[in-house]
């Protein structure tokens, strides 16, 4: 989970990271009143979306006045940031920036480690820099059982080049910041810039913070950190039903068990699809995961059936654990838990069944003969004939 | 032969008296696995009746270890949980280490990998459905009846997928299908299972499954130019997959360009790897390297 600005900046001070001031807005009315709060000469206007680029894209502004503030804040409410809308934004002090550098932890996959990048030229471009001047942004590994300790940050001051008088400083930041980290599951944890203001201060002027959702069983409070507004409805819908559930642009709808396959099954129907009029794409994807009740066949097919874009249903199933004559029972229990709640399904639903007990579902299926269902016996197959019905 | 489980593999089952445990014991054994022992913190001294088989619970993996002799353990604790039980399989001592239970927090995994290096303890997962050697072992979920024993290895980051592949070639056959789990920190990796194959004397050649996210496709195909002379066929799903919305730049900065189907496909086939497009045509192109040998 991705969390906004000034979300990294309440965490950052939770755990006494140097931050300024901020307090957000949805209204010009309120970031008025937020200026005034603050009190400084000047304060600053900034957009609240997840994603890079936002002074260049216009998002930051300077304002002298609580007035200024307002208006500064009617100009970037609403704006279209790398089609993400701007619904909120925080005004914080002014700072006095005397040096601008780079910070960041995160979780290295390749080496299954953590890995710590500092640069003396933070700021805007620091992608760039990356590639054109690797060697002025220090990369240096981190042992998950160590995190961040005193030895660790020097390590990472000195790699970084540091000047003396501001490198004890630094290092005591990088040490919060790993605090920051570790203490709250996260798996990055990136501050662009870290400045230095024009008193030696070290503060984090902008902060980036992804959180671990496998570790929200020991943070409660996390929970209240997503942001439900930017979801589909259909997506909302799904999460509230315990669905892992995308929304996509295509007119297949598709169930299937296990992500792996899910994601095969997209690539399969989209392939499919490739020379029929229209070019049917997939709808979604839906893993159902390893226990496929009637309940959850039901909440899934109830949620691809709601998609008005939705002309064919796929239900492709490889019974591991899961066996394919429970499946068969879900899909069937489905129709009628649909049909009793006056929502009847009148798409076409095709279904492969393979697997654990795969005989014994189909012939379910068979017996059951339901309005609009087909089977088909192969994974290709049973694509090709959905990708077909949604062209149709 | 087959690759890090075989007939004489001797395994237990960390939280086996829990209802997936105990659910998945049954299952284990009924394909032949021997299992001595499970393991259940202040339960040591019970056992659990599985069809007529008594099967001892152990207080921990220390103890089973000393009293069975087991060489492996499948882990199915819940997800708070999984860390301690990891821990305590590596410091045991205990050569194989599959940890099935999935959501397991991150930074978790990166400690308990941390901690397997340079011990005597593989890990494989978390959140994988394990590994079997069909007609020998089988550590975890995979079901023991989609293939018989024959001469390919299979490596995967998906469960189901994996299935379809054994299912697809179940005619030919299986030395070892691994299942290595999506997470993104992994105890073996893709290099591990294709090394391991590499050396195994029954295994003739390789189907590698890959999905999106990560570069460890990407290794792969370099290993496997540099050290892998058997035949390898693989298959990456998600080409279709819409790309997700990326955070900050640290991770752009790590990846580089790396992560869609199409880069892995491409690198694979760099490689020398034949890639299908769809799990069928994959296994045909698997069909065509098995004529051919």
């Amino acid at each position: 989970m991705d969390l906004f600005e000034y979300q990294a900046r309440d965490i950052f001070e939770a755990h006494g990271v140097p931050v300024l001031r901020g307090i957000t807005a949805t209204t010009p009315e309120q970031a008025v009143e937020a200026a005034r709060q603050l009190g400084t000469p000047v304060v600053v206007v900034k957009a609240q979306v997840k994603t890079g680029g936002r002074g260049k894209a216009g998002g930051v502004k300077l304002a002298r006045s609580p007035e200024e503030a307002g208006e500064r804040a009617a100009e970037i409410l609403g704006m279209d940031i790398k089609g993400l809308t701007v619904e909120t934004v925080m005004v914080t002090e002014g700072a006095d920036i005397g040096e601008e550098y780079y910070f960041s932890l995160l979780l290295d996959r390749a080496n299954r480690r953590y890995l710590a990048m500092a640069s003396k030229e933070g700021g805007m471009e620091i992608e760039q820099l990356a590639v054109e001047r690797p060697e002025a942004l220090a990369r240096i590994p981190v042992d998950p059982q160590v995190g961040i300790d005193d030895a660790k940050a020097d390590e990472i001051v000195r790699a970084a080049g540091f000047d003396a008088d501001v490198a004890p400083k630094v290092a005591a930041v990088l040490k919060q910041l790993g605090t920051v980290y570790e203490a709250e599951d996260a798996t990055l944890v990136e501050v662009n810039p870290l400045i230095k203001t024009g008193s030696g201060d070290i503060v984090a002027l902008d902060g980036k913070v992804s959180l671990d959702e496998n570790a929200a069983f020991r943070h409660l409070d996390h929970a209240a950190l997503a942001d439900t507004s930017a979801e589909d409805p259909l997506e909302a819908a799904a999460k509230a039903k315990g669905l892992n559930y995308v929304k996509l642009d295509g007119s297949v709808g598709i169930i299937g068990n296990g992500a792996g396959l899910v994601m095969s099954t997209l690539d399969v129907v989209a392939y499919a699809g490739e020379g029929l009029p229209g070019t049917p794409k997939p709808a979604n994807f839906l893993d159902i995961g390893g226990g496929a009740s009637a309940e959850v066949m039901a909440n899934g097919l109830e949620i691809i059936l709601g998609d008005a874009q939705v002309k064919s249903v796929f239900v492709n199933v490889f019974g591991g654990i899961t066996a394919c004559d429970a499946v068969a029972n879900g899909i069937v229990q489905a129709f009628s838990l649909l049909e009793g709640r006056g929502e009847p399904v009148t798409k076409p639903v095709v279904v492969r069944l393979d697997g654990n007990n795969a005989e014994l579902g189909r012939q379910i299926l068979t017996d059951a003969a339901l309005p609009g269902l087909e089977q088909v016996d192969t994974m290709d197959g049973a694509a090709a004939r959905a990708a077909e019905l949604a062209a149709a | 032969m087959s690759i890090f489980l075989n007939a004489d593999s001797k395994v237990i089952v960390q939280g086996m008296t829990g209802s997936e445990g105990r659910k998945h014991t049954a299952r284990m054994l009924a394909s032949g696995t021997n299992i001595v022992g499970g393991v259940t913190p202040g339960k040591g001294g019970q056992s659990v009746d599985f069809d007529g088989r008594s099967i001892p619970v152990f207080g921990s993996v220390g103890e089973a270890v000393e009293q069975t002799g087991a060489d492996v353990t499948v882990i199915f604790v819940p997800a708070k949980f999984t860390k301690g039980a990891v821990v305590e399989a590596i410091e045991a001592e205990i050569p194989l280490a599959v940890v099935i239970t999935e959501g397991v927090p991150v930074k978790d995994s990166a400690e308990f990998f941390a901690l397997s290096q340079g011990s005597e303890t593989r890990l494989i997962g978390p959140n994988c459905p394990g590994l079997i050697s069909p007609g020998q072992s089988n550590a975890g979920i995979i079901p023991a009846d989609i293939t018989p024993p024959g001469r390919i290895g299979l490596v995967s980051k998906s469960g189901t997928l994996t299935y379809q592949m054994m299912y697809e070639l179940r005619d030919i056959g299986f030395s070892s299908a691994v299942g290595i789990g999506g997470d993104p920190v992994i105890g073996t990796t893709h290099i591990d299972a294709l090394a391991a194959f590499q050396a195994d004397p029954d295994t003739d050649a390789i189907v590698m499954i890959g999905e999106i996210g990560g570069d460890a496709e990407e290794r792969a195909a370099e290993f496997i130019k540099a050290n892998v002379t058997k035949p390898v066929v693989g298959y990456v799903a998600g080409f279709t997959a819409p790309e997700g919305k990326t955070m900050g730049h640290a991770g752009a900065i790590v990846s580089g360009g790396a992560g869609t189907a199409a880069g892995k496909k491409e690198a694979l086939e760099a490689a020398g790897v034949r890639v299908g497009k769809t799990p069928s045509e994959t296994a045909q192109l698997m069909r065509e390297v098995i004529q051919g040998l």
